[in-house]
């Protein structure tokens, strides 16, 4: 733990993940991180375990005052995590998902909408470590450069994506997370594949989720979150959600890291666009190869017929 | 933050006709005891913040959705009227849950933990074996229950069954079964514990300095189980084994 806590003030980003739902099928993830190892393997008395790692935010727990209190990272991160953490680790002792990472674990267990029991563990491991990252210290302002130009595409201008966002943020009932995701190639319903894709499919789009659900179910890449479960700023807000998602867009977003995953992002979903085309390409040339075959096979039909 | 009793009493008012066709919308209801009567089961500051900020701002959304939706199916705006009921299933759910909730409390000097009598403790002692294992299984499901939402002890009245169910987020128990009348409700929200049990009105738990990244490893305390199991002491079997005789003489 003290390995990537001394990376973790380093360069503490982590991207979201797609995975290749395709022909090809396998899951990629970027792992930024320096001395990144998500599964750390020990072996004790000859059994290999993969143990999931609480991480650290990459900031103290106080950093974030007086808009994020430290007692809240205490409760937030030092229970609620470490138990999502805890759990997870004893659901998968043992079993196949012990040897694979969490995203893996995540997109298994989410078992099409039908949850198995460890999701909601795996997922809230995971959207709070994005989650603790998507902040940072004198956060907050706007964005810049290709990330504000998208924006104002899709969202029209920053404050409309800013409206969208808190609204999603604040109509999210019950437990929950607002997003915002960038959709490569996606419909705009989950778990449909876009079966004839273009660019102007590429876009950013808010989501909400509730409870552990998270986008990267849907294949999104999500570039920014908010927590929206009561415990997340119960104890600096009590009930005012409203002024919590305030604060959390003026005084705490780290639009470096949105940044970051959104250039991620878009080199994943490139990269996946060359394996389509192809694996399109290679279909296209075995059945460009059947038809020849059976041209040849009708011609010597005729042959016969002639013979007789 | 320190401890606060307000001994506040509402006027008692359920109901406000509004507008020429009489759109009825709701105000908040009075609660039968003072905030700070439920200690330290519940805590004061809890109740109060529970009663008169969260419960009102369920009527408050409650009664804008209600007037939209009048005003939609007036105007013969089907999409508005379908796009409003998630509002209303929310917010209306929110203020029927809790208008139970609170009946479902009591102090101890007025019977609050006082264990169920007659018909419906023999009710519950051939449904479940015995009260204990009715206040286990409530509390396992309760606990188990993710994200947010409600345990119900519950009477179906169409097969004179007591049955134990959840639901989740402020889904009144009507969602789970038209037949399902509700005897007990617990929210399992966050709100409903998260100030007591965090630390902040048990003594011996201070706050303590976490040097950065090197967090030692904290005791972590079961926060709902442990809400689950204190709210017993306060439960108000008596207003239960009403609704139950009414609905099973």
């Amino acid at each position: 733990m003290a390995a990537s806590a001394a990376a973790a003030i380093g360069s503490p980003l982590k991207c979201g993940l797609i995975s290749s739902q395709g022909f090809s099928g396998s899951t990629r993830s970027f792992q930024w991180r320096k001395n990144e190892k998500r599964n750390v393997r020990k072996g004790c008395r000859g059994v290999i375990t993969a143990k999931i790692d609480l991480r650290p935010p990459p900031y103290s727990l106080d950093a974030l005052e007086p808009h994020m209190s430290r007692e809240t990272f205490e409760y937030h991160w030092g229970k609620h995590h470490r138990a999502y953490v805890d759990n997870l680790n004893k659901q998968i002792v043992g079993t196949e998902l012990d040897t694979k990472t969490l995203e893996d674990i995540i997109l298994l267990t989410y078992n099409k909408g039908d949850l198995l029991p460890p999701f909601n563990n795996a997922a809230q491991v995971w959207n709070h470590d994005f989650f603790w990252e998507s902040m940072k210290p004198g956060g907050g302002g706007k964005p810049s450069g290709e990330l504000l130009e998208l924006i104002n595409r899709d969202f029209g201008s920053f404050e409309g994506f800013v409206n969208e966002f808190k609204a999603a943020a604040a109509t999210q009932f019950g437990s929950g997370w607002a997003w915002l995701v960038y959709k490569a190639n996606r419909l705009d319903v989950g778990n449909a594949v876009n079966p004839r894709p273009s660019d102007e499919d590429k876009k950013l789009v808010v989501v909400k989720s509730p409870n552990a659900v998270n986008p990267l179910v849907w294949d999104y890449s999500p570039l920014l979150t908010i927590d929206v479960w009561e415990h997340a700023y119960y104890l600096d807000f009590q009930n005012r959600r409203p002024d919590y998602i305030s604060t959390f867009m003026e005084k705490l977003v780290s639009w470096d890291a949105v940044n970051f995953r959104l250039e991620a992002a878009k080199a994943r979903a490139a990269e996946r666009e060359e394996e389509e085309e192809r694996k399109k390409t290679e279909y296209e040339d075995n059945q460009a190869d059947l038809d020849a075959r059976e041209m040849y096979l009708e011609s010597s039909d005729a042959d016969d017929s002639e013979a007789d | 933050m320190a401890l606060r009793t307000l001994i506040t009493r509402k006027t008692l008012k359920t109901t406000t006709p509004l507008g020429f066709r009489g759109l009825q919308t709701f105000s908040l209801p009075d609660l039968p005891y003072d905030y700070g009567d439920l200690e330290p089961a519940i805590s004061g500051e809890i109740m109060q913040l529970h009663h008169q900020k969260h419960h009102q701002t369920y009527i408050t959304n409650y009664n804008k959705a209600l007037e939209q939706l009048d005003s939609a199916i007036t105007k013969g705006d089907a999409s508005t009227v379908v796009k409003l009921q998630g509002a209303i299933k929310f917010n209306g759910g929110g203020h029927v849950n809790h208008s139970i909730f609170w009946k479902n409390l009591a102090p101890v000097r007025e019977g609050g933990g006082e264990p169920p009598k007659a018909s419906l403790s023999s009710a519950i002692d051939s449904h479940f074996g015995s009260l204990e294992a009715l206040v286990q299984k409530m509390n396992a499901e309760g606990a188990a229950l993710q994200g947010s939402g409600w345990v119900w002890l519950a009477v179906d009245k169409e097969f004179k069954r007591l049955v134990v169910e959840t639901t989740a987020n402020q889904d009144p128990l009507v969602t789970k079964g038209p037949s399902l009348v509700p005897l007990l409700g617990i929210d399992v929200w966050e709100h409903a514990y998260y100030l007591q049990f965090f630390g902040f009105l048990a003594p011996g738990i201070a706050s303590f300095n976490i040097p950065d990244v090197f967090a030692p490893q904290l005791q972590y305390k079961n926060v709902r189980p442990d809400y689950l199991k204190n709210i017993w002491k306060v439960i108000n079997w008596k207003y239960a084994g009403e609704i139950y005789d009414k609905e099973c003489p």
